[in-house]
């Protein structure tokens, strides 16, 4: 795996720096398959390849020492292991809290473990990977990771302070130079993976090495709770093969089900509600595969004689992929920029949008922009209809963009097709900060109808479909 | 029993009680040809009841509320298991469910006026729209627990239905007034809550009623006073999530003799709205008091 050992340099040319992680497959083969599948292909390989390490001729051969101690563990003993690093994590929050109230009151020895245990309590429970301006939880992390043998990435210098508390990491630094080949924690495949998040190939998230590389998407953690629960599910009396075969199985059937057949439905649902008619004026934004794949349906199967307008932004200007894939199923397209998204709205008769994850509380969390084009939607009485498979629904509730989001590179601002890049310096401005969001939230009232593989359903029904699928299971 | 009779019997079921709702007559009628049906499979039963469906459909009785009613009523009778090895006795099951179906929801309106009666409070002065028996039942029921009300009928062109209402009530001695459909704007102002019933409810919580309701909830938004709609649940309708009025199917908007003569339909007017859940505060169901987002909520209940 040479690729890992490359470092990424600024500066080297805004598009070429992408190429720079080649990867077996050609890039836009990559981006035909969305995060989950990806995940789920990963998880098979270390899976499959696991029992190789069984074999004693591969690790002296190749590796030195450090790999063999990892040999293959039994289930009981990952989960033992899990439980010590849990217990350590604990005891280090507490060793933290305790140095704190002491340090800052200088109180006696006495009181500052009861103190502790009461500071606890009151402090409300926020996830760490929203606390990074808090010290502590940095402390706390870089042990975790230290633990794990995970390099940790550089935290950037320069950002917006009110986004101070999520994580924007340098892309300068090599994170995997501190990488050595022994770390037998990781098996390449996820570190060839990580490196892709990493650079935004494929767009989504998880896991410890995972979550360095780019911090947790919700259909991600859907996918992993499934595995983990299909991995405690497996009786403990069968064999690691059995149950690696088992839960290659379900994998593939979860792959299958939530993801190629929820698409399949979404777009008979869609087609045979007649909600695409003839003459319809639709916009869509972005590059959404299931939204691209519905449009071309409508156009080749039922023959349905709509037009299309895309509506592109930068950084990423997905949108030109979108318009290459409709243009090629023969869809007529538009193409226009996000600043005309008002003027070309009076000629629109529907929106469809793709959505990253549906919250709890009815509110969508799609790419940055979505908003925007639901907010102009909504001005004019454009109907928005949101398209969404059931595996991106999430616990979490949300009601704006800033608790939780991801915060892409800024670099990728600077760089303009203008000859001039006028914001190169920008760190070494006082004043001066670049922000790159990813994902954007808007309210359920913008939306008039989300379609899921279970039907047409409005955008207030989706914690009844959480509660339906949390009983089945 | 062929189609002349399956429509015959229910014109009959239609006329001989005015106060039952056409999807009530309708599944008397689908008893009563489940009954008498000559099928000998299971298959074929469900094929022989579609067909009936689709030929009540064909009369110009109010589509919407045949359509939810019977679509709720086959589900209902084949939600369990039917083991009897004999057919016959498999039909036995299936009428004896059908008249249990009948029961449950013959009580609807009783519910529905004693949930509904408490919003309408001494002194207050109500508008509906056109004629609903439901409606009628609501403010009879108020009546009958000693609150002192008005209520403004509009006059619901182009049947003028809302003067049968307004007499009805007058009978019983509520006052009312019959106001143009255009002065609707007009006597927002005067009005306390507005109330009105359904033809069908859409799975978004939206509501399919006579034409000129979409505008009434528009103009009680404007002003701020609450719009309730009064609707028994076999009229919640399934796969009807319409975007906006131009998606509404025609075999609700226009009388089935309309679509049948090949009329030009952008000259003909159609007979029922769509009005949104944004402008509909609550639903006054025998399922409960909902609110327009609930209405997704029962339906993923009775049907998954």
């Amino acid at each position: 795996m040479s690729e890992a050992g490359k470092t990424f340099t600024p500066g080297a040319g805004g598009k070429g720096k992408k190429q720079d992680v080649a990867s077996p497959e050609q890039p836009s083969q990559k981006k035909k398959l969305s995060k989950a599948e990806k995940r789920k292909l990963r998880m098979e390989k270390q899976k499959e390849q696991k029992p190789d390490a069984n074999q004693p001729d591969a690790p002296s051969v190749k590796q030195p020492e450090k790999k063999s101690d990892v040999p293959q563990k039994s289930k009981a003993e990952l989960k033992a292991e899990r439980r010590a690093k849990q217990e350590a994590e604990r005891a280090a929050k507490l060793a933290q809290k305790g140095e704190m109230p002491s340090t800052n009151q200088g109180s006696t020895g006495g009181q500052t473990k009861p103190r502790s245990e009461i500071i606890k309590k009151e402090r409300p429970r926020v996830s760490d990977d929203i606390k990074v301006d808090d010290p502590s939880v940095l402390k706390r992390r870089a042990k975790k990771l230290e633990k794990q043998q995970v390099p940790q990435r550089i935290d950037s210098e320069k950002k917006v302070n009110l986004f101070n508390h999520l994580d924007q990491f340098e892309r300068s630094i090599s994170l995997t130079k501190e990488l050595s080949f022994s770390s037998g924690g990781i098996h390449p495949a996820i570190v060839m993976l990580g490196l892709q998040y990493a650079e935004g190939y494929i767009c989504g998230a998880n896991s410890s090495f995972l979550n360095q590389c780019r911090p947790k998407s919700v259909s991600m953690g859907n996918a992993i709770k499934y595995v983990k629960m299909q991995i405690s599910n497996i009786p403990q009396d069968k064999s690691d093969t059995e149950a690696k075969s088992l839960l290659c199985e379900s994998i593939d059937s979860y792959i299958k089900k939530k993801i190629y057949l929820a698409d399949d439905a979404i777009s008979n649902i869609l087609i045979g509600n007649k909600k695409i008619k003839d003459k319809d004026v639709i916009m869509i934004y972005g590059c959404s595969s299931l939204i691209v794949r519905i449009l071309c349906d409508a156009h080749e199967k039922e023959e349905i004689k709509f037009r299309v307008i895309v509506v592109d932004s930068r950084p990423k200007q997905e949108g030109k992929e979108a318009a290459k894939r409709l243009i090629r199923c023969g869809v007529k397209c538009s193409y226009v920029l996000i600043n005309s998204v008002f003027y070309m709205m009076p000629e629109v008769t529907k929106v469809l949008l793709g959505a990253h994850a549906l919250l709890a509380n009815g509110y969508i969390m799609s790419r940055v922009g979505s908003s925007l084009i639901a907010m102009v939607a909504k001005s004019q009485n454009v109907p928005v209809l949101v398209c969404c498979e059931t595996y991106k629904f999430s616990e979490r509730a949300q009601t704006d963009s800033f608790v939780t989001n991801e915060l892409g590179d800024p670099d990728d601002l600077v760089h303009s097709n203008s000859s001039v890049d006028y914001l190169r310096n920008w760190r070494s401005i006082k004043n001066l900060t670049v922000l790159n969001l990813v994902y954007d939230v808007f309210p359920p009232e913008l939306v008039s109808m989300v379609v899921t593989e279970l039907g047409m359903i409005p955008c207030t029904s989706v914690p009844v479909v959480l509660r339906v699928r949390n009983v089945e299971g | 029993m062929n189609r002349q009779e399956a429509i015959d019997y229910f014109q009959q079921k239609v006329e001989e009680n005015t106060d039952l709702s056409a999807a009530i007559a309708a599944i008397h009628t689908l008893i009563e040809y489940l009954k008498l049906n000559e099928a000998a499979t299971l298959a074929e039963l469900r094929d022989n009841l579609q067909n009936c469906i689709k030929w009540l459909k064909d009369t110009d009785s109010s589509t919407t509320a045949i359509t939810s009613g019977c679509e709720l009523f086959l589900r209902f009778i084949t939600l369990t298991a039917l083991d009897q090895s004999n057919f016959a006795d498999c039909k036995t099951v299936l009428v004896e469910r059908g008249n249990m179906y009948l029961k449950n929801v013959a009580g609807a309106r009783d519910k529905i006026a004693r949930l509904g009666h408490p919003f309408i409070r001494d002194g207050a002065t109500v508008l509906t729209h056109s004629i609903s028996r439901v409606v009628l039942k609501v403010l009879l029921e108020a009546a009958r627990q000693k609150k002192r009300f008005k209520v403004y009928v509009t006059e619901s062109n182009p049947d003028r239905s809302g003067e049968e209402m307004a007499r009805r009530l007058n009978e019983a001695g509520i006052p009312s007034v019959v106001i143009l459909d255009a002065a609707v704007g007009y006597i927002m102002e005067k009005v306390d809550l507005v109330l009105v019933g359904a033809e069908g409810v859409a799975e978004s919580g939206g509501i399919i009623n006579k034409i000129g309701t979409y505008q009434m909830g528009i103009c009680a938004k404007a002003s701020n006073k609450p719009f309730y709609v009064v609707v028994e649940c076999f009229k919640f309708v399934r796969m009807i999530y319409p975007l906006n009025q131009q998606d509404v199917p025609n075999e609700f908007k226009y009388n089935a003799s309309t679509l049948r003569d090949g009329l030009d339909l952008t000259k003909e007017h159609p007979l029922i709205d769509y009005t949104p859940p944004a402008y509909i505060t609550l639903l006054f169901t025998d399922l409960g008091v909902l609110t327009p987002s609930a209405v997704s909520d029962e339906l993923i209940n009775l049907y998954l």
